[in-house]
């Protein structure tokens, strides 16, 4: 099987995020950047559907010449090879990513494309459905558990209201919820080979793709400063300030 | 601003794979380690993760063990940063399997040995140890008491080795014992810990490495086939070298500890209130960051810098000059302590609190201190170096 695999490059969960003066993005300067986490229990599902099924799982990140690092992160943790596609985030959406990973499909023919739910900056979680739909392939996301069997993925999804399943015919695409698998520590040896794994540069030009923005970012705010909170003396002090000041009760 | 833990830029000293290993590790450590470490303390009881510190591939990772080593002297340094930045005693967990109980094998083991027991002491399926000290030899082990006396077929080892680390875990034991008159007749035997005549024992009471197996070894008339012997230790020399290969990731490993300290102090100082401002506030406490951050910075850089040399040398086939190794054990060390020490007053009453830390690091690098050579015994071994004239004899 051959597993087609989304790692995007985001900041890091624990970093303090700050808005730009002009408001056009947030600051990355002296930011740490990691793998999207999502994408991350991606890598993991396909590594172990591969030890299970055999085949190959190649890697893409779409982003600037940086997002290598996030490659080699996952050829770390045992993926066989990379693809970057050269590109920044401001002229991308998740319209343009579900166009260049179609590309991708097509070139590389993958059994599956595995991508998180979403990516932890954007929150978007549109990208794989999009992709689906583009591919005419089915699609089942939000997975906490992923079986192959005769051709078909049967995924248990966490959907609003408890567990769902559903079943593709393969070829399909899955998104990962944070339940899925607990990702590898990439080991040593791991790291070290991974700067000898084949890593291709494509541009979205070279795949023909023309990444009109369908989606345009007006301008990002900071969330409003949460004011101090109030210590009071009991119970019915609180529940009357619930009521009469907060109006939550 | 420069960041307060790397003033001077260290980490762009760094290339991306050593950097990359370094946040494996570090990684490692937050999720599996940093938070077992009080409890450890407390139980007075190794953390169970030999295992997983194998599959992370950190033991005898910059030994070629037939596809080139796993990593350069620098990035193993900085592993060994990340493990002691969560405890000491982890670091030396894997300082022992590796250092001193892999490079031996590695450098004086027959092809027989290389073959049987590095794979497995690398899988951490077998766990290894180093037996130099004694009750009443230690910084002068030349004077060891350990014998192994020659007979038919293979050597017969009596003696007590103390303060030996992983000493109740291992499997096997690296015992220097001589084999007729003087330290030139010390040799190293690959000792199997389940050998008749072999017992041990753990050592209660610890105030320092609580988290550490510390354990005595006594062997009474063991015997050990000829095959027993490493065949290319030559004299005390063949243990002192291996030592050098621990004390390698002592240097590096007390900046973890160090910067732990300096972390949480300096996190501390800024939130902690007295006379209606934080303490940060103050010159004194003020002086005190200064000062510490300034010899955190020294350490650092000769931290890379012995390992850059170490790098070179190794390439060459060769190692660096022993009075460096001793410079650098010495050196950082001493400022781990001082920083440690002077965190611990920072903090105050919370200070002496397992919550913080600052207190077992402190008391870890006691040992850190005494072990592997003393401060005052390396000082003296730069002494010899810088003046031509041995304080020894
Ligand atoms: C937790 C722990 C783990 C250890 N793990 C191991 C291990 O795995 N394997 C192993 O073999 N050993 C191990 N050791 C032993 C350690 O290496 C020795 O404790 C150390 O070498 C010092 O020896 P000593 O304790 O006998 O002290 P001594 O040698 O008796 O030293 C006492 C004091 O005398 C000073 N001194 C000695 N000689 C001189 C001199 N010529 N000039 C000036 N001052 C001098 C020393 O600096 C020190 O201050 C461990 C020790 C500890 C505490």
């Amino acid at each position: 099987m051959k597993f087609l695999v989304t790692v995007k490059r985001v900041t890091d969960y624990e970093a303090k995020i700050k808005v730009k003066a002009d408001k056009s993005g947030i600051v990355t300067d002296g930011v740490n950047m990691i793998v999207n986490p999502f994408d991350e229990i991606g890598v993991e599902e396909a590594l172990r559907l591969k030890e299970k099924h055999g085949g190959e799982v190649v890697v893409v990140s779409i982003g600037d010449k940086d997002a290598t690092q996030q490659i080699r992160s996952a050829l770390a943790m045992g993926a066989d090879r990379g693809v970057l596609v050269t590109s920044n985030d401001a002229e991308l959406d998740s319209a343009g990513v579900a166009k260049i990973l179609e590309k991708l499909v097509a070139e590389e023919s993958p059994d599956m494309v595995i991508m998180g739910k979403q990516a932890i900056d954007g929150d978007s979680n549109q990208a794989a459905q999009m992709l689906a739909e583009r591919l005419g392939w089915g699609q089942a996301t939000f997975a906490n558990t992923v079986t192959v069997e005769d051709g078909k993925v049967t995924v248990i999804r966490e959907a609003d209201g408890g567990l769902e399943t559903v079943s593709c015919t393969l070829p399909a695409v899955v998104t990962t919820d944070l339940r899925l698998n607990e990702p590898r520590y990439a080991s040593l040896p791991g790291i070290m080979k991974a700067k000898r794994k084949p890593l291709k540069e494509v541009s979205p030009a070279d795949l023909g793709v023309d990444l009109a923005l369908q989606v345009v970012v007006k301008g990002l705010e900071e969330p409003p400063q949460k004011s101090a909170g109030q210590i009071v003396p009991d119970v019915a002090t609180l529940v009357d300030k619930l009521q009469n000041e907060a109006k939550a009760l | 601003m420069p960041n307060p833990l790397d003033f001077f830029a260290f980490e762009d000293l760094l290339t991306e794979e050593e950097r990359a290993a370094r946040d494996s590790v570090r990684r490692f450590v937050e999720a599996k380690v940093r938070p077992h470490v009080a409890q450890a303390w407390r139980d007075a009881a190794p953390l169970p993760i030999m295992r997983e510190l194998a599959e992370l591939g950190l033991f005898g990772a910059t030994l070629d063990l037939g596809d080139g080593p796993t990593l350069n002297y620098v990035a193993y340094g900085l592993c060994m940063r990340e493990l002691e930045r969560a405890d000491s005693c982890v670091r030396s967990m894997v300082g022992v399997q590796s250092n001193l109980c892999m490079y031996p094998i590695f450098t004086f083991g027959s092809a027989q040995h290389k073959e049987e027991l590095l794979p497995q002491l690398a899988a951490g399926t077998l766990v290894g140890c180093f037996g130099l000290s004694e009750p009443d030899a230690g910084s002068d082990p030349g004077n060891m008491s350990t014998r192994a006396t020659k007979v038919d077929g293979g050597w017969r080892i009596s003696g007590t080795k103390r303060w030996i680390t992983n000493g109740t875990l291992a499997d096997i034991a690296i015992v220097w014992a001589r084999t007729g008159q003087g330290a030139s007749s010390i040799r190293g035997f690959v000792v199997p810990t389940d050998a008749d005549g072999f017992s041990r024992h753990k050592l209660d009471g610890k105030q320092s490495f609580r988290a550490s197996d510390t354990a005595e070894l006594m062997l009474d008339d063991v015997f050990v086939p000829d095959e027993a012997l490493l065949p290319g230790t030559d004299g005390l020399k063949s243990a002192l070298a291996v030592l050098n290969q621990g004390r390698y990731g002592i240097c590096w490993g007390v900046l973890g500890a160090a910067e732990d300290c300096f972390a949480t102090a300096l996190d501390f100082a800024k939130e902690r209130m007295a006379f209606g401002r934080p303490i940060a506030g103050f010159q004194l406490v003020q002086q005190k960051f200064a000062q510490m951050s300034a010899r955190l910075t020294h350490a650092q850089l000769l931290a890379w810098r012995f390992g850059r040399l170490k790098d070179e040398a190794v390439e060459k086939g060769g190692d660096i000059e022993g009075a460096r190794t001793s410079m650098a054990k010495m050196a950082n060390v001493e400022t781990a302590l001082h920083i440690a020490r002077t965190c611990r007053d920072i903090l105050g009453g919370n200070g002496i609190m397992d919550e913080y830390g600052i207190m077992r690091h402190m008391s870890n690098l006691e040992t850190v201190y005494t072990y592997e050579g003393t401060h005052d015994v390396h000082q003296l071994v730069v002494g010899h170096a810088l003046t031509g004239q041995s304080a020894f004899r």
